[in-house]
């Protein structure tokens, strides 16, 4: 089994972070995992994304072109890697932030409207993970434990308050229903 | 741990204490992970005013017999030439590490292999060479650092890590241990007499051209030895390969999904990935050109290394080349669509 994941929107969003922590996640499950983000001028409000692979093989290349997993945050994003996905494969699209529908009809398509849900809940920034959450929901690999534990190698030992938060973020995703 | 970190932190475990650099993307990494861990461990962080100053830093130091490196993109290596040169000609070991982007000029700062020529001929004036180790994985670039630390004391050369800007930003798991340091005689360090023994000279300049000669001619019997004991390749279902590719680096990672894929069809494709690019596996090539009928190449440059796999393999069998330059990767799509061709027995395009 293998998952490749391409997470992208605007710089600042967080991509790059989720794409860590799924990473980490993998890794702890003891998956074979890779990690490439887009790298550049590219700074808040720019665009932003990174390639994630989850194997039970070893990776061979860490660049996705075709992503059984898209994450988009932003409507270039989605115009940009729409086509790219393989058939059969899934995008999970913050509905706050783009407004259109997928045009596609051979993938899987969840709409979460992360940003509205991370507002509504004082947790502004954590839109990302509010997608993370669904993703892992819907493919199920929500794993309690090892969310838990991901949590912990990624958010920074300075914050520990952030701990609580992306734990939450990840559960709103987890129980979204459209 | 990114490819970046995962170099800087091979080289503390190496027993690197002197690291002098100047910023540059897509490897500052480096330079920021020693400027964090160096001072806690007693070392020697330093940001130079310019890739001048730190490669005659890594100068000084490789003189007075300690481990030392510097790290850079391609133009910041290109500005690190002379000195690469100079340390060539008075013996020091030192480890340069060459995060690649595009080229030439500024270039750009996506990844690029288009530094192989540079790298694989000594990359300055001069008759001499580089130790070239490639890594294609995080894990790699962390232990060809620690290889290439004990290689370069070893034969009294610098050795250099090419890698490019997706090996330095891609974050893979991880193992740095500890571990022993091969005992290697550096009698010839500037360490001070203590009114104990003749003064050491460590200089790059001889005026007497049958002195310099005789220094040269020692040097390529050490080179000699490289290329007879430090050959380093991987060979990838190469067992019953028809069509044999030829990949370093990120290109090898992506050559294998193509190969991968195209195995699936029947078709019969392997890999030779050269680890050491120089001195280059010329003999697993040879022996390849021998039962394969025809090569690939795979390289994000206009094709350089190509020139090597020709060498190798005397122009025995054709080779097609799939290349992408200005810091664009070749897909996997790309390289399979080469793969099909070879097998049709048709010709680049």
């Amino acid at each position: 089994m293998t998952h490749s994941y391409l997470i992208a929107g605007f710089g600042g969003q967080g991509l790059l972070f989720a794409g860590k922590f799924l990473v980490y996640k993998g890794m702890l499950e003891g998956k074979e995992v890779s990690w490439l983000p887009s790298y550049g001028p590219a700074m808040r409000g720019g665009t932003a994304n990174c390639s994630v692979i989850v194997s039970d093989e070893p990776v061979g290349s860490p660049i996705v072109d075709h992503p059984d997993v898209l994450m988009v945050m932003n409507l270039p994003s989605l115009d940009k890697y729409e086509d790219a996905v393989v058939p059969g494969g899934t995008i999970f699209v913050d509905s706050t932030l783009i407004e259109r529908k997928v045009k596609r009809t051979d993938v899987n398509v969840y709409y979460v409207p992360a940003t509205k849900l991370a507002a509504e809940s004082g947790m502004t920034t954590l839109a990302n993970m509010i997608l993370t959450g669904k993703i892992m929901q819907a493919l199920g690999e929500y794993d309690q434990a090892h969310v838990d534990d991901a949590l912990h190698h990624v958010v920074s030992a300075k914050h520990p308050e952030m701990f609580d938060f992306n734990q939450k973020a990840l559960a709103l995703g987890r129980d979204y229903q459209e | 741990m990114k490819g970046n970190e995962a170099i800087a932190e091979a080289a503390i475990q190496a027993g690197c204490r002197h690291y002098f650099g100047y910023p540059i993307t897509p490897q500052t990494e480096v330079a920021a992970y020693m400027a964090k861990r160096m001072p806690k461990i007693g070392g020697c962080f330093l940001q130079a005013e310019s890739e001048i100053a730190a490669i005659n830093m890594v100068y000084g130091v490789a003189s007075a017999g300690k481990r030392v490196m510097t790290s850079s993109s391609s133009p910041g290596i290109s500005l690190k030439g002379e000195g690469i040169s100079y340390m060539a000609g008075a013996n020091l070991p030192a480890l340069v590490v060459n995060v690649q982007r595009g080229g030439p000029g500024l270039g750009g700062i996506q990844p690029s292999q288009s530094d192989y020529n540079q790298a694989t001929r000594g990359g300055a004036h001069g008759d001499f060479h580089l130790l070239v180790l490639a890594p294609a994985s995080v894990q790699e670039m962390a232990d060809l650092t620690m290889l290439g630390f004990d290689l370069a004391d070893k034969y009294r050369m610098t050795a250099m890590i090419l890698a490019d800007g997706t090996m330095g930003q891609m974050m893979e798991p991880v193992e740095i241990h500890p571990r022993e340091i091969p005992e290697c005689d550096k009698s010839w360090a500037l360490t001070g007499t203590k009114m104990q023994r003749e003064r050491n000279i460590i200089n790059s300049l001889s005026m007497d051209p049958y002195d310099l000669e005789r220094m040269n001619l020692e040097r390529y019997e050490r080179y000699a030895a490289v290329e007879r004991d430090e050959v380093r390749y991987e060979s990838y279902r190469m067992d019953d390969a028809e069509i044999c590719v030829v990949a370093f680096g990120i290109a090898a990672r992506v050559a294998k999904n193509a190969i991968n894929e195209a195995r699936k069809q029947g078709v019969k494709v392997g890999l030779i990935r050269p680890i050491t690019l120089w001195p280059f596996p010329k003999a697993p090539l040879k022996a390849a050109a021998e039962t394969c009928k025809s090569f690939i190449t795979v390289e994000l440059n206009m094709g350089q290394m190509v020139d090597d796999v020709r060498l190798a393999t005397e122009c025995k069998r054709p080779i097609i080349t799939c290349n992408r330059t200005g810091g664009v990767i070749p897909s996997a799509a790309e390289v399979y669509n080469a793969i099909m061709n070879a097998q049709k027995g048709g010709q680049a395009e």
